[in-house]
């Protein structure tokens, strides 16, 4: 029985660190790339895996009570609404037309 | 010695977490159009929100995981304001202005 646990702390620990860097990777790739979509591409690592696997985690240590449940409702919140925001600006940056990186530029670069 | 685990652990996520928000700030003062600042807000808003559930955790007071779902609430609603306001530049009355313009 203790041994069990045990192996759930284990489990809950890995999973917070892996998602806290699964969202400093995506805060990184959202400082570092060049390009507007490309930085979308890297916001929604954090809005899915650091969310899902921070959250699971936090979930597993706490046992099975009342504050899984409010988890569970944080995440399903959250795994609605990101992907539906991150699409609300990707259409508005479409429909404004920020430009997208084209093929022609760099045929054109390789060619000289 | 292994009641002192989880809380370093969640040090360790709380202090990765500040340094991400930072990033996501540095994206969001430097940002060269619009829509990479309302990216980076939308992303500092889930970042909060993970933010406080593990401040909440490390204090070993849960009762913090309602103002992170509150938090959760207010950054959907905001960033689709903010996309709307800066489509229409207006908020309320979008329709009658349509109609004033027929």
């Amino acid at each position: 029985m203790n041994f069990l646990s045990d192996i759930l702390q284990l489990i809950s620990w890995a999973l917070i660190l892996l998602g806290s860097i699964m969202v400093i990777i995506g805060a990184l790739g959202s400082l570092r790339l060049p390009d507007f979509w490309s930085r979308l591409h890297a916001a929604s690592v954090t809005d899915s895996g650091g969310v899902i696997l921070i959250l699971l985690g936090m979930g597993i240590h706490s046992g099975f009570n009342l504050i899984t449940f409010k988890l569970f409702l944080i995440g399903v919140f959250l795994f609605i609404t990101g992907p539906t925001s991150s699409h609300a600006v990707a259409n508005a940056a479409l429909v404004s037309g920020v430009k997208m990186p084209s093929k022609k530029k760099k045929k054109t670069g390789a060619k000289k | 010695m292994m009641l002192a685990i989880p809380n370093f652990i969640f040090l360790v996520a709380l202090i990765l977490l500040f340094i991400a928000m930072v990033l996501v700030l540095i994206r969001l003062y430097k940002g060269p159009t619009l829509y990479d600042r309302v990216l980076s807000t939308n992303s500092f808003g889930t970042n909060t929100v993970l933010f406080i559930g593990v401040l909440g955790f490390l204090s070993d007071r849960p009762d913090f995981l309602d103002i992170a779902l509150l938090y959760a609430l207010i950054n959907f609603v905001a960033t689709i304001a903010i996309l709307k306001f800066f489509r229409y530049r207006a908020i309320g009355d979008i329709l009658i202005k349509r109609e004033l313009k027929k």
